[in-house]
């Protein structure tokens, strides 16, 4: 993750598990807005004027912020705190002090609050990048250790809060269609009434997919998918193998050669009377309708196939 | 004229005048006030309740509530703290309808009605339940488990008068009885049935005669697998509903069945609240078109196989809706179209619906930034999203200052600002500030004390309070804790709040239902010092890990951290019910 990125899931192990898209759409986000966007935020209540002003937009990159974060799960300010504050008169001004003053005393503690109702902006933002690098260089080792406590959402026990039935919606999209469709009499008796989501596995990778093969028009467009489906996580797996922090997320290499026999992986799928058959061999549209799961095998394990015979039949199929 | 003279006046009314009078106040807490005003209200009020409502089973006990209310003919409890329903609450922790239904019935109560929320009903409960009360009509069960389908069967078949049978959110084991068929041929009466919870199949036939004989019926909502045909046979029976959930919802359109289907909705002139979708294929949706234009309530919460595009063009129907439960595959463009079509729209819950990072569905603050601005009713939100800024919150709350409930949930418990990377602070001051009327709030993101001063400060009616990874120190909780005089119910889990906040006003607490604090910086020892001290209050301390080792001294160090501790008002002491693993100090 050498960009900055507006990726707010994740700590940077399980980022290489987190498709691409979400990093793209970050982007394309964030940089409009912030170069644009010079914050000055007004709330007119009642008999006192607040002003929210940021002045250090940029200042934490985001894998800054993702290393001072998970030093431990309860943020001691690791971004620039300059949030000037002027509320209404009723409230003790020694009750606030803006929080850069706990990371000058290096520690999540509660910081004396003395007065500090004008902070000095070039103090507090010197201060704070200190605080930040000795946070930082602290936390370069600490990022695996307890990047566990930032973890990706839907690991942390009881986060987000929904209700388990929910969780269950929110995992399998298209719900259970698919995969009852013996026990579901309208499901096989009419034609075309399925919900397309089909479950997706490949060799070596524990954790399956679902996609939705009404969204991919063609084979072409449907190895891709599988490519950018399964590309992350393949990397994921060999990295945890090899056991070295992750840099780069969402590497690793193009899976190929899918359809032709050509690349490591072939592609196949279970009928609706349960054979494996080989994709590309009938139209797309026939193959919506027939096909009920999909495989990426490792080709090596394919008994072999002339690569002649089976290219001309894709080649005739694989229209656009 | 003051209370005392009023008082005074109101005293030479015959008993039957002042029952009478109490007869129009319906709320609870109007009740529960005038019944503080002297004894002689208090004992007029106590035996014309029949209503009677215990937000923690556990603070009192049955043979209380029957002393005061022996005319009691519904009863709403509830059980479990709201955290339980995430999991943090483990099983057999308590929470038992059974007792209650037992001495009520030895009591001779004439229960009519009964609500249970998050409590544990046991097969035997139903049991007991159908055949112990004549009268009873109304069984509605929220988020509770334990029970079988061979409880409801006894429902079914026991409960001559039964009017309402509503199971929202169960826990069900589905023993593939025929509880349905249990309804005998002479129970006409039902108004409300509700079994979309269930996961097994039920008797179809059943069902068709059953809808059939009840011309009363107004509200059904059915489980996954009751096929569209059989939807479609009922809706011709029962054109009257006013409040449908589908079952099953695919077939293929062009089929007979569908366009049987599609007319038989547009004879459905009464439906007003819609919901289900527990299996869909988007290209059914046309067939609801005609009644959306009348619908007052959506829940699409449990059918993310909707796109976007086939969501949106079903909101455009929908221009009257005041309730709407989606899930995040609108997207920000969806809400948007919501903001522009649905302007009665009073309460909307906002789902994720993918929380591996499958797909590219999800919203942002842009999405609630434009149904604040584009809906004036809006009162009430559950909203979880990925990104939030501050600069939203303020639009948001400046938009909407009619929030009544406001819970905001960013997938990411400790995301910061998306474009400023500070603390979403500002943004849930500015919420806090502008709702006057605000009673319950839910904070996520990136949070510092500050966020609970401005609470503390704003929220003066704020009654319950939800907190995960916030805050940075005990000053955070003590803000709330001083500043919110209405609360009832804190709960917070993962924040660095200590014995020094927990401690500091330990009498607060008997101002409030219920405190959880799990995963925070209290100690045995600080709780056993608040339980010390405080003899009305129940401090339960939850050992998951601790039950049956005989670790003796090390498990019962003062030091050591609690990792969960839940305390509640109670007039009855300690529960006789705890598990092993549930310590009460």
């Amino acid at each position: 993750m050498g960009d900055y990125s507006r990726e707010d899931e994740g700590c940077p192990q399980l980022f290489d598990l987190i498709p691409k898209w979400a990093t793209k759409r970050g982007e394309e986000r964030s940089h409009g807005i912030s170069e644009e966007r010079k914050l000055e935020l007004r709330l007119g209540p009642p008999g006192g004027e607040w002003t929210v002003k940021e002045s250090n937009t940029a200042a934490c990159g985001e894998r800054e912020r993702d290393r001072l974060l998970s030093l431990g799960y309860f943020p001691a300010s690791p971004c620039p705190q300059n949030t000037i504050l002027k509320p209404p008169s009723p409230w003790q001004q020694h009750h606030l002090h803006p929080s850069y003053l706990h990371l000058q005393h290096g520690q999540g503690q509660v910081a004396v609050s003395k007065e500090s109702p004008q902070p000095c902006s070039n103090r507090a933002a010197a201060e704070q990048t200190a605080a930040e690098k000795k946070a930082f260089s602290a936390a370069n080792t600490a990022v695996n250790n307890t990047a566990q406590k930032r973890t990706a959402p839907a690991s942390v026990v009881g986060w987000p809060p929904i209700r388990s039935f929910r969780k269950n919606i929110a995992s399998k999209p298209a719900s259970d269609s698919t995969d009852v469709a013996p026990s579901k009499v309208s499901n096989s008796v009419e034609n075309g009434s399925r919900t397309p989501f089909v479950k997706i596995n490949m060799d070596g990778i524990p954790i399956g997919r679902k996609i939705d093969l009404k969204v991919y028009h063609s084979y072409e467009k449907l190895s891709y998918a599988v490519d950018e489906l399964f590309r992350g996580l393949i990397a994921a797996q060999k990295k945890s193998c090899d056991g070295g922090i992750t840099g780069e997320g969402g590497g690793g290499e193009m899976i190929g050669g899918l359809l032709d026999g050509s690349g490591e992986y072939t592609l196949v799928y279970e009928d609706h009377e349960g054979d494996r058959m080989l994709v590309g061999d009938v139209p797309w549209h026939m193959f919506v309708s027939t096909v009920k799961r999909l495989r990426v095998l490792k080709s090596s394990k394919l008994p072999t196939l002339s690569h002649g015979c089976k290219q001309g039949k894709l080649s005739v199929n694989i229209k656009e | 004229m003051c209370l005392f003279q009023f008082q005074s006046v109101m005293n030479y009314f015959p008993e039957e005048v002042l029952e009478h009078v109490f007869d129009f106040l319906t709320s609870h807490r109007d009740r529960n006030t005038v019944s503080l005003v002297c004894k002689s209200w208090y004992s007029v009020e106590r035996f014309s309740r029949e209503k009677v409502f215990i937000g923690n089973c556990y603070a009192v006990n049955p043979e209380r509530l029957i002393a005061r209310f022996p005319r009691l003919r519904s009863l709403t409890l509830k059980g479990k703290p709201h955290f339980a329903d995430f999991n943090l609450v483990p099983d057999g922790w308590g929470g038992h309808v059974y007792p209650w239904i037992e001495a009520m019935a030895k009591s001779g109560i004439n229960l009519e009605e009964l609500k249970l929320k998050r409590m544990v009903v046991s097969d035997e409960s139903l049991e007991l339940l159908a055949k112990s009360f004549p009268n009873f009509k109304s069984l509605v069960l929220v988020s509770c488990e334990g029970f079988t389908t061979v409880g409801l069967a006894a429902i079914a078949s026991n409960c001559r008068f039964l009017r309402e049978l509503d199971l929202q959110e169960n826990e069900v084991d589905d023993l593939k009885g025929k509880w349905l068929s249990c309804f005998p041929e002479s129970c006409t009466s039902l108004v409300s049935l509700n079994f979309a919870c269930l996961k097994g199949e039920v008797n179809v036939v059943a069902l068709e005669r059953l809808v059939a004989r009840c011309p009363n019926l107004r509200s059904l909502r059915l489980n996954h697998t009751v096929p569209l045909e059989v939807l479609q046979k009922i809706l011709v029976r029962a054109p009257q509903l006013s409040d449908l959930g589908t079952g099953s919802f695919t077939h293929d359109p062009d089929s007979e069945t569908f366009i049987k289907l599609k007319n038989a909705m547009k004879n459905c002139h009464s439906i007003r609240s819609l919901s289900g979708f527990l299996d869909v294929n988007g290209r059914c949706l046309p067939a609801i078109y005609p009644i959306c234009i009348s619908l007052t309530s959506l829940n699409l919460s449990y059918a993310p196989g909707i796109f976007s595009n086939e969501l949106i063009k079903l909101i455009c129907h929908c221009k009257k809706i005041e309730r709407l439960w989606i899930l995040d595959t609108i997207g920000d463009k969806g809400l948007g179209v919501v903001a522009n079509t649905c302007k009665e729209l009073q309460e909307l819950r906002v789902f994720p619906s993918d929380l591996y990072g499958v797909g590219n569905t999800a919203v942002t603050e842009e999405g609630l930034v434009a149904i604040s601005a584009g809906c004036p009713k809006l009162n009430s939100i559950l909203y979880f999203c990925q990104q939030m800024t501050n600069a939203a919150l303020i639009t948001v709350a400046k938009n909407c200052p009619n929030f009544i409930r406001f819970r905001l949930c960013t997938l990411d418990p400790i995301v910061p600002d998306a474009v400023t990377n500070q603390p979403l602070d500002e943004g849930f001051g500015a919420i806090v500030q502008s709702c006057k009327r605000l009673t319950r709030l839910s904070v996520s993101g990136l949070l510092t004390d500050q966020v609970f001063l401005y609470i503390g400060m704003y929220a003066e009616q704020l009654e319950m309070l939800s907190i995960a990874f916030a805050g940075d120190s005990d000053k955070g909780m003590l803000y709330v804790l001083n500043g919110c005089k209405k609360l009832k119910k804190l709960e917070i889990r993962d924040s660095p709040f200590g014995n020094m906040a927990l401690l500091s006003d330990m009498g607060k607490y008997e101002t409030m239902r219920s405190l959880w604090m799990s995963s925070c910086e209290v100690t045995l020892g600080g709780c056993k010092t608040l339980a010390e001290k405080m003899p009305w209050l129940n401090v339960e301390i939850i050992n998951e890990h601790e039950a049956g080792e005989g670790e003796g001294e090390a498990s019962c160090d003062d030091r050591h951290r609690v990792e969960k501790m839940y305390l509640y008002r109670t007039l009855v002491g300690p529960r006789k019910d705890a598990p092993d693993f549930v310590w009460t100090l």
